[in-house]
């Protein structure tokens, strides 16, 4: 047991904290110390799976002698290192077991300790054994992403190398991809701009990439056809790109001269100041066809719904779980989660893109045989032992385990 | 050599990020953060860019005297009062979000207030959506239907008083059938994000650098 910062004083429970503050009874110290809550089973170790400079510290709290009735306020870490004074790293509120200290060196065996503190004074734990901190070349913790990883990257990777060889792949038809053309000749024939909406996130967003990459696929068949597009932007490095791909599909299509960069506008980066932006376009141009696509928070109806209202073809796509539903109502075709991400392989036709896209399918497979067998497998297993003590139920446990769960 | 160029950052910036989302240690650990500092200054310097943009189409849009080119007067307008007003919060109290800054009244008094107008759309979009997509025209919209009118009871106090079986049943639509769904959508949106990733990595998917 530390350091005792309150002193003197005898028949604990039945004096108050202003006696005890005034007893000068030779012992009472120690006597106190026991009395009052203190941190107990102090374990330090390296933070796992980091970067180093980290350690984690867990504990446990003693009750103290209940007739005191002295509560723990707070608690204080320290830390010391060899022939030096401890250091405080902060203190934490009085339900915390835990605490991470990440302003470690590597190498030097530090011990901590930790301070209870009450009303009537404080009790320091017993210091811990010296822990190193220390960086991890490999994170054990995510081998399972790891593996699956290379699975999946050597699957897409064989049906790529397949498809390079003139393997005929089956891909399955998605209707929002397939009426891109119907759109687009539908606004050329009604003599209306296409109006493309690449989402409100930047380029780091994978949505926001999928949506441009479709964007490029839309704007040669938009060029081909000599018919207006127009891409508000949220971002300016999404206007920059948006502003390339579609010049080079205007080049490809031989239409260079038709390609208006002030129809790939910014617009601005605030959420509802794009969207009313978005909406002005909308009511202003009355566009034919609609295309949103990339990612999308609450704006996603208002825009989809003013699309609607304006008799436009609407074909959306996100990866918003949230958004789909409001897309699913109001627009004419909706690309759902994989679909926006396989819209680029699935438009070009591209075998080797393809080839991608049979990978993914062969991924879902192995995860829906690998769902159905582990609920066999945990069903069965707690209905021959409901403690989960079966074989069975260990087997799943562990697989549970290994992924994370 | 124009292509070859991002192509080889590209793959060497997505390889050396999958490695460092394994390998925890110095120099691949802090990789991912550090780039993303470098993006953040980027996308900093782009706004210049936006802004550029913004100005000469609205300028043009004056000039030609196009329908409509009082909205883009207007708008010119305020983008010059912001940044006026901002430089004016600035001087006087050291920094224009200083909640006496003529920028900060500015903010909410007419930028707050026309957001809330916008998102408050959204409760009226809401109610024309719902009706078109629940009117009962075959047995999936039918189901749409009453699984919504369930959940929606189940979710408010009269839905209890009124019988214990909506709280209890909307709780059920949620965990099992409708998270379900989601997570199903989930694994496949991850799936095809890896895989859109790799086909950038490895250089097949380039129509983002045409």
């Amino acid at each position: 047991m530390g350091v005792l910062a309150a002193s003197g004083g005898s028949a604990l429970a039945q004096s108050t904290p202003e006696e005890i503050g005034r007893s000068t009874e030779p012992g009472f110290a120690d006597t106190l110390a026991q009395a009052l809550p203190t941190a107990c089973d102090l374990v330090a170790g390296d933070v796992p799976d980091d970067g180093g400079g980290a350690v984690r510290l867990t504990w446990k709290l003693s009750g103290g002698d209940e007739a005191l009735g002295a509560a723990v306020t707070a608690l204080e870490v320290f830390r010391y290192a060899p022939g030096e004074a401890p250091v405080s790293l902060g203190v934490v509120p009085q339900g915390d077991r835990e605490f991470v200290d990440t302003d470690a060196d590597d190498g030097i065996p530090y011990q901590y300790f930790v301070r209870s503190m009450t009303d009537l004074g404080f009790t320091d734990s017993e210091a811990c054994d010296p822990v190193v901190a220390s960086p991890q070349w490999f994170a054990h913790g995510r081998t399972s992403v790891l593996v699956l990883t290379v699975l999946f990257c050597a699957a897409v990777l064989v049906y790529i190398r397949r498809a390079r060889s003139d393997e005929k792949l089956y891909i399955r038809k998605i209707p929002g991809l397939e009426a891109v053309d119907d759109a687009v000749g539908r606004a050329t024939e009604m003599g209306r701009p296409v109006l493309y909406v690449p989402g409100i996130e930047t380029v780091s967003e994978v949505g926001t990439l999928a949506a441009l990459t479709i964007l490029g696929h839309v704007a040669k068949r938009v060029a081909a056809h000599g018919t207006p597009l127009l891409v508000p932007c949220a971002d300016p490095i999404v206007m920059t790109t948006a502003q390339e791909i579609v010049k080079q599909a205007y080049a490809e299509a031989g239409q260079s001269d038709r390609y208006d960069p002030s129809r790939i506008a910014y617009l601005t980066y605030d959420q509802f100041g794009y969207t009313a932006g978005v909406d002005g376009i909308m009511v202003r141009e009355r566009p034919e066809a609609v295309f949103l696509m990339g990612y999308f928070a609450a704006e996603s109806l208002i825009l989809a719904e003013t699309g609607h209202q304006i008799g436009a073809i609407q074909i959306s796509g996100t990866k918003e779980t949230s958004q789909l539903p409001f897309f699913v109502a109001a627009c004419d075709y909706t690309l759902i989660g994989e679909e926006l991400f396989a819209a680029s392989s699935y438009l070009s036709r591209e075998p080797v893109m393809l080839g991608s896209l049979k990978a993914q399918d062969l991924a879902k497979l192995w995860i829906m045989i690998f769902v159905s067998a582990a609920f066999v497998v945990g069903s069965v297993g707690l209905l021959l032992a409901p403690d989960g003590t079966s074989p069975l139920s260990r087997a799943f446990e562990a697989a549970r385990t290994w992924f994370g769960g | 050599m124009k292509r070859t160029v991002p192509l080889v950052i590209t793959f060497l910036t997505g390889f050396f990020l999958v490695v460092s989302f394994f390998i925890p240690h110095e120099p691949f650990g802090a990789l991912e953060q550090r780039l993303l500092v470098w993006f953040a200054i980027v996308s900093g310097f782009t706004m210049l860019l936006g802004i550029d943009n913004l100005i000469r189409s609205h300028l043009r849009k004056i000039a030609r005297r196009r329908e409509g080119a009082w909205h883009s007067a207007a708008l010119l307008a305020g983008l010059v009062v912001t940044v006026v007003v901002g430089v004016i919060g600035f001087a006087r109290h050291g920094s224009p979000f200083h909640m006496q800054s003529p920028f900060m009244f500015v903010y909410t008094y007419s930028i707050v207030p026309l957001q809330g107008t916008m998102f408050a759309l959204l409760a009226f979009f809401i109610a024309s959506a719902s009706y078109r997509a629940f009117r009962a025209k075959n047995s999936i919209a039918t189901i749409l239907l009453v699984s919504a009118v369930i959940v929606m009871l189940g979710r408010i106090p009269i839905g209890a008083a009124i019988s214990h079986f909506f709280p209890a049943a909307q709780e059920w639509i949620m965990d099992i059938p409708q998270l379900a769904a989601k997570r199903g959508i989930q694994i496949g949106a991850a799936l095809g994000a890896v895989s859109m990733s790799l086909r950038i990595i490895l250089g097949i998917e380039r129509s983002y650098l045409s």
